[in-house]
């Protein structure tokens, strides 16, 4: 996955300190890669079979009122001539109104990403603490029963239809139990109490010293939450164990421990802290992997975020929202990417 | 008879293979002796044996039609009037219908495997062997299709190009091809520059050649671990197309189709969506324990016990 | 209930347990509504451009109309509102309203005949969707400042193109298009021209008893009252609705009380929640009709008998009785129950015989492939499965065309459906609503784009029915005009290739101490200012 971003160009700018030539050809590149993203998405909103005009107008719309309205999104132009228009409006920070809203697809995304983010973070913590943890047990009692149950939990993870998981765990926790509360980011009647900062409720909430609403907030956002933890969980356990069986097996954890330091020191102090970086790497990737990929959990929870949001924009070819929320998901791809080459490459003694 | 199999067993794990033949044999014989001693993965190939099973005596096995509707008799619960899972909200036979669901699923599962990896492994292969410019391009295309979200991509080719089974294998191989492609990418590089290489062209092998004949073969074994560990994830992503109602039409059963059907229902009638899910489930794991014992024995590095 | 319990606990043990968090509060507060409902159809709240059913809710309750419904007596048809009274001039042509006094708009400014007269000038103008609710009276852009006049500030004068039925440009007046706006504020807003329809998009400033004061589009809705309404103050302050999509889901939050009413129950739910304490099941026939339609471009279904035999083969009762069970009537004609002149005969029932018998007697003996355009919304999936097969018993061959209601419609609108299976709502309260559409198509050609008439998308050219529909419109004879509909449908009903189904009925879910919860009926939308709890 980390496969590096600025090597394949980087010999084309001679005459520039190799650092900025460096960046210089990221940059190249990530706007190459989100241009290439843009230039597909818009094609196949384009050949797509559904009327982005009668999304607008609606079932009982004359003729000319469709002629209008298709000339008013610019639908009579060539392709590339609509392309060029639209990536041109970007750049100048316009991304367009929503035909499914009726709003800026900028206010839109800026509703709705803070909800994902919210959703992936919360996801991958619980991820984080219960699956690092896991995986070092698992590798350091390679083959016992803990290593046998964190590899068959890790395997169910990766075989559970979450869209199902999620109606269960809906009926059962919310349902009969009532422990959380139900689909929806919050409350209905704290809907509005708190002034958005950052977007992201729970933060908002403790900012502006709304307990109440935190706690009906939190209590919405644990299973979802959960849920998504236990698949990421899945992911970043596996690769931790693969990670520290390599390094348990290496020499110097042998001489480390001829020297007679303890367990503790040889797992955690010396083992541990080198997978540091491919650990964060793996990390990174969950994570973007939840903020890209929580759409069915969305949808299950009502959960109003940007996957939700591109899903029912593109079955309605609301090609403006879908087009915004892809530049908002490729680049959080691209960047995580970036991150993860240059943190090999600082961290990596290989690497250099 | 039985000195015979002794006979061919020891052929078979022979230290001293005379034929190349039999030093292949042998190494997938010692293969599958490793893979036989991990249970979780026996117990995945036997699922997956059940269920192909089921899926090709379906006709066989089903207690009724799959799509024979009886309005007086929905949503009846499992073991009601012989039928064994129950019915759903238009009286068919849930049990029925999971079995001819099955035949969808090993249908599509098998496509998209058969797609993805190929179209992964030409590119790959290509990018890395040709280098240069073509190997950027072909690379940051890659990259282009890798940065987009999965089950939204596969949504948008799938609404593109219509609804239906094949449309969404389709979609799920172009979205699934990216990874195999660097992955192909990465062995033909560490193999272009090889002496082995290098001699077949001065043997006189063309550029296909070489890539087919002799690149290709060395690129296959860590294809098949990485599709048999996504074949799960190929099962997952045609259900939530399938969910979203873009996979399999009515009144085809398939899965994900059966629990956004059954959804509805859950609070009373909870085997119309749990019981396809169970399926779901089932064959993923199967695919995953499967996947994760192939590794084991062709990709010891990583292997457990 | 135990097969829950075991569902449960397997579950459970299954699942990571999240730990045990403080359960959440049980009871919306006093004076405050919490609905759940499906809201993602919401773009506009601009009255000259909203067209959505979710979109009426909230312009019913925010926009005050010249005439208006009485919600708690919605028989009793159209009432004065804005208007105190109404004259007609001799001729039927010229309508003159004189305007009630005491309705303020949100923005403190009081309601005037220049209001109306703006905001109904506005509509014709902007030309948006339901314009033709207007335009129909032969209102154009060019003549507005002739037909939509207020000579003074309590005066209010409109000049007809026909002397059309009173009552049929009455009602008209009560759809969301004739939402009277407050001038002076959509002006201040205006921006290139748009006569402030962009701004209205996401702002209400009506004269109604409430305010929109937060909209997020497919999530919720949040209305205030509005301080300066005229009327009695309602019960309720304010009125949450959250776009809830799944019924299993506003079942839950109904029965844990954390919403007074969810609308969009399944049959399944709620049968489920009968005898559930605190919570009670309210019907409400609606305007709505599941029909579908067969397109006369397609040969074998231009032959009336083969059509005749499908309208047999089709399993009323078993799909009303089924999963369409409590929310959907058998209803065979183009009118709605309640409307003028409906007609209540439903004379096809489900007889495989006599439909065996009336295919062969066609051109097409033994049928053919059928080709049925539905959209996946799952009731119309089931509908459109049973007439699968059902269809099938007398020896058609029918494939599913399954689409998103975007890509349905445009197949629809372009004639190239075999077998459209949709729903039809009646855009104001007058049966011209329906029967100008589903018995009205003068110019059969393709040439002729009349994509809003169901009629022409369905290639059946009809002039002389087409006559009879437009005399109805003109006869002011209240009993005479119902005789001409009732006419026209029992005509209809036998000859046209549209097999009318079912009539909705709407089945809301709310807490039992929820008092006069009303969905508006046939003729128009929710009323949330009658309501106390």
């Amino acid at each position: 996955m980390a496969d590096s971003y600025a090597s394949d160009e980087g010999r084309q700018l001679p005459s520039l300190p190799p650092w900025l030539r460096k960046t210089l050809a990221t940059l190249a590149t990530v706007a190459a890669t989100i241009l290439g993203l843009l230039f597909v998405t818009f094609m196949i909103g384009r050949v797509m079979p559904i009327d982005p005009v009668l999304a607008v107008i609606g079932e009982r719309a004359t003729q000319a009122q469709y002629d209008e309205t298709f000339r008013e999104l610019g639908l009579d132009k060539p392709l590339l001539v609509q392309f060029g228009i639209y990536v041109n409006d970007v750049i100048h920070g316009d991304f367009g109104t929503s035909i499914r809203t009726g709003q800026q697809v900028s206010s839109d995304i800026a509703r709705v990403f803070p909800a994902t983010l919210e959703l992936a973070t919360l996801g991958t913590l619980i991820g984080v603490i219960l699956g690092v943890p896991l995986g070092v047990v698992a590798a350091v009692r390679r083959g016992s029963w803990i290593d046998q149950i964190a590899r068959f939990v890790g395997l169910i993870g990766y075989s559970m239809p979450i869209f199902w998981l999620g109606l269960v765990g809906l009926l059962v926790f919310y349902g009969m139990l009532g422990w959380v509360a139900g689909p929806g980011r919050v409350g209905i009647f704290y809907q509005g109490v708190v002034e958005p900062i950052t977007g992201m409720l729970l933060v908002d909430s403790a900012l502006r010293g709304e307990w109440a609403v935190f706690r009906d907030a939190f209590s919405h956002i644990i299973l979802p939450a959960s849920l998504l933890g236990y698949y990421s969980l899945a992911y970043i356990s596996r690769m931790t164990r693969s990670f520290m069986l390599e390094q348990l097996g290496a020499e110097y954890v042998t001489t480390a421990r001829v020297k007679g330091l303890s367990e503790w020191n040889v797992i955690w102090g010396h083992a541990f802290r080198n997978i540091r970086i491919q650990l964060i790497t793996v990390i990174a990737l969950a994570y973007a992997n939840l903020l890209e990929g929580s759409v069915l959990t969305e949808i299950i929870f009502a959960w109003p975020g940007i996957g939700q949001y591109i899903t029912t924009s593109l079955l309605a070819n609301d090609m403006n929202s879908v087009l915004g929320g892809t530049i908002v998901i490729g680049t959080i791809f691209v960047g995580i990417n970036i991150f993860s080459d240059l943190l090999y490459r600082f961290f990596d003694p290989r690497a250099k | 008879m039985t000195t015979n199999t002794h006979g061919l067993r020891d052929w078979l794990l022979s230290d001293e293979p005379t034929s190349r033949r039999q030093a292949s044999l042998s190494a997938w014989y010692k293969g599958w002796l490793t893979f036989r001693s991990n249970t979780l993965a026996m117990l995945g190939l036997g699922v997956l044996v059940v269920l192909i099973l089921a899926a090709i005596f379906a006709p066989l096995l089903a207690s009724h039609d799959p799509f024979a509707q009886d309005l007086g008799a929905r949503l009846l619960a499992p073991g009601v009037d012989g039928h064994l899972f129950g019915t759903d909200s238009l009286g068919r036979d849930i049990y029925s219908r999971i079995l001819y669901g099955a035949r969808i699923s090993i249908y599509i599962v098998l496509l998209v495997a058969m797609v993805a990896p190929l179209v992964g492994l030409i590119v790959g292969t290509v990018a890395g062997y040709a280098g240069g410019w073509v190997d950027v391009l072909l690379m940051r295309i890659t990259d282009i299709f890798l940065a987009f979200p999965r089950l939204i991509l596969a949504l948008a080719f799938v609404a593109a190009l219509g609804a239906g089974i094949e449309n969404a294998v389709l979609a799920i191989s172009l979205t699934a091809w990216p990874p195999y492609a660097r992955i192909a990418r990465a062995e033909t590089l560490t193999m272009r520059n090889s002496d082995f290489i290098h001699a077949i062209r001065l043997q006189g092998a063309g550029h296909t050649r070489i890539v087919t004949r002799h690149i290709w073969p060395l690129c296959i074994s860590s294809l098949v671990i990485r599709v048999t560990l996504d074949m799960a994830g190929i099962i997952l992503t045609a259900a939530g197309l399938g969910f979203l109602g873009l996979g399999a039409q009515p009144p085809s059963p398939e899965w994900g189709a059966m629990i956004s059907e059954g959804r509805k229902y859950i609070l009373d009638y909870w085997w119309v969506a749990t019981i396809p899910g169970l399926a779901i489930f089932a064959i993923s794991l199967a695919f995953n324990l499967l996947g994760d014992g192939l590794r084991d024995v062709l990709d010891p590095k990583e292997g457990t016990s | 209930m135990k097969l829950r319990y075991a569902l449960a606990s397997a579950a459970v043990a299954a699942l990571l347990a999240g730990p045990g968090l403080v359960p959440v509060s049980a009871e919306t507060p006093p004076n405050m509504l919490v609905i759940a409902n499906r809201i993602d159809d919401i773009k506009t709240f601009d009255p000259a451009e909203s067209f959505e059913f979710a979109g009426a809710d909230v312009s019913r309750n925010v926009y005050e109309k010249l005439v208006n419904f009485d919600p708690l007596d919605l028989d009793a048809g159209y009432q004065p509102q804005l208007a105190a009274s109404w004259e007609i001039s001799d001729d039927g042509k010229t309508i003159t309203f004189t305007m009630a006094e005491g309705h303020v708009f949100s923005t403190g400014n009081p309601v005037t005949a220049k209001d109306a007269e703006f905001s109904l000038r506005r509509a014709v103008l902007l030309n948006k969707t339901p314009s033709f609710i207007l335009t129909q009276f032969g209102f154009t852009p060019e003549n507005v400042e002739q037909t939509i006049v207020a000579p003074d500030e309590s005066t209010l004068v409109l000049t007809l193109d026909k002397p059309y039925a009173i009552s049929f440009v009455l009602n008209c007046l009560t759809a969301t298009i004739g939402g009277i706006v407050d001038m002076q504020a959509a002006m201040e807003n205006e921006v290139d021209g748009d006569m402030g329809n962009a701004w209205l998009r996401t702002n209400t400033v009506g004269s109604g008893p409430y305010k929109v004061v937060d909209w997020k589009p497919s999530e919720s809705v949040l209305m205030d009252l509005n301080p300066n309404y005229g009327g009695e103050a309602p019960a309720m302050e304010r009125v949450i609705v959250q776009h809830i999509q799944e019924s299993a889901t506003q079942r839950l939050q109904l029965e844990r009380g954390d919403i007074d009413v969810a609308r969009n129950l399944s049959p399944e739910d709620v049968a489920g929640l009968e005898g559930v304490d605190g919570v009670k099941v309210v019907d409400e026939l609606r305007g709505r009709l599941m029909y579908w339609a067969a397109n006369q471009k397609n040969e074998m279904l231009a032959d009336p008998k083969v059509v005749e035999a499908l309208k047999w083969s089709t399993d009323y009762a078993g799909m009303s009785d089924s999963f369409l069970k409590g929310q959907y009537t058998v209803h065979q004609a183009f009118l709605p129950r309640t409307f003028l002149g409906a007609l209540e005969d439903t004379p096809f029932g489900f007889d495989i015989d006599k439909a065996k018998a009336t295919l062969a007697e066609s051109g097409y003996p033994e049928c053919g492939p059928i080709k049925i355009s539905v959209r996946d919304a799952q009731e119309r999936l089931d509908i459109g499965q049973s007439l699968q097969n059902t269809w099938g018993q007398i020896g058609c061959e029918v494939e599913l065309i399954v689409g998103t209601g975007a890509q349905t419609l445009d197949r629809y609108r372009a004639r190239e459906h075999d077998i459209y299976l949709g729903a039809w709502g009646p855009d104001y309260p007058d049966p011209n609503t329906n029967a100008g559409t589903f018995a009205f198509n003068p110019d059969n050609s393709d040439e002729a784009g009349a994509t809003g008439l169901l009629a022409w998308r369905n290639a059946w050219g009809i002039p002389e029915m087409s006559e009879k529909t437009l005399a109805a419109v003109v006869e002011n004879d209240t009993e005479a005009r119902k005789e001409m509909y009732l006419a026209l449908q029992a005509e209809h009903q036998q000859v046209s290739p549209f097999g009318v189904m079912f009539q909705q009925i709407e089945q809301n879910g709310m807490r039992s101490n929820v008092e006069n919860f009303v969905a508006g009926g046939a003729t128009t939308a929710v009323s949330y200012w009658v309501i106390t709890k």
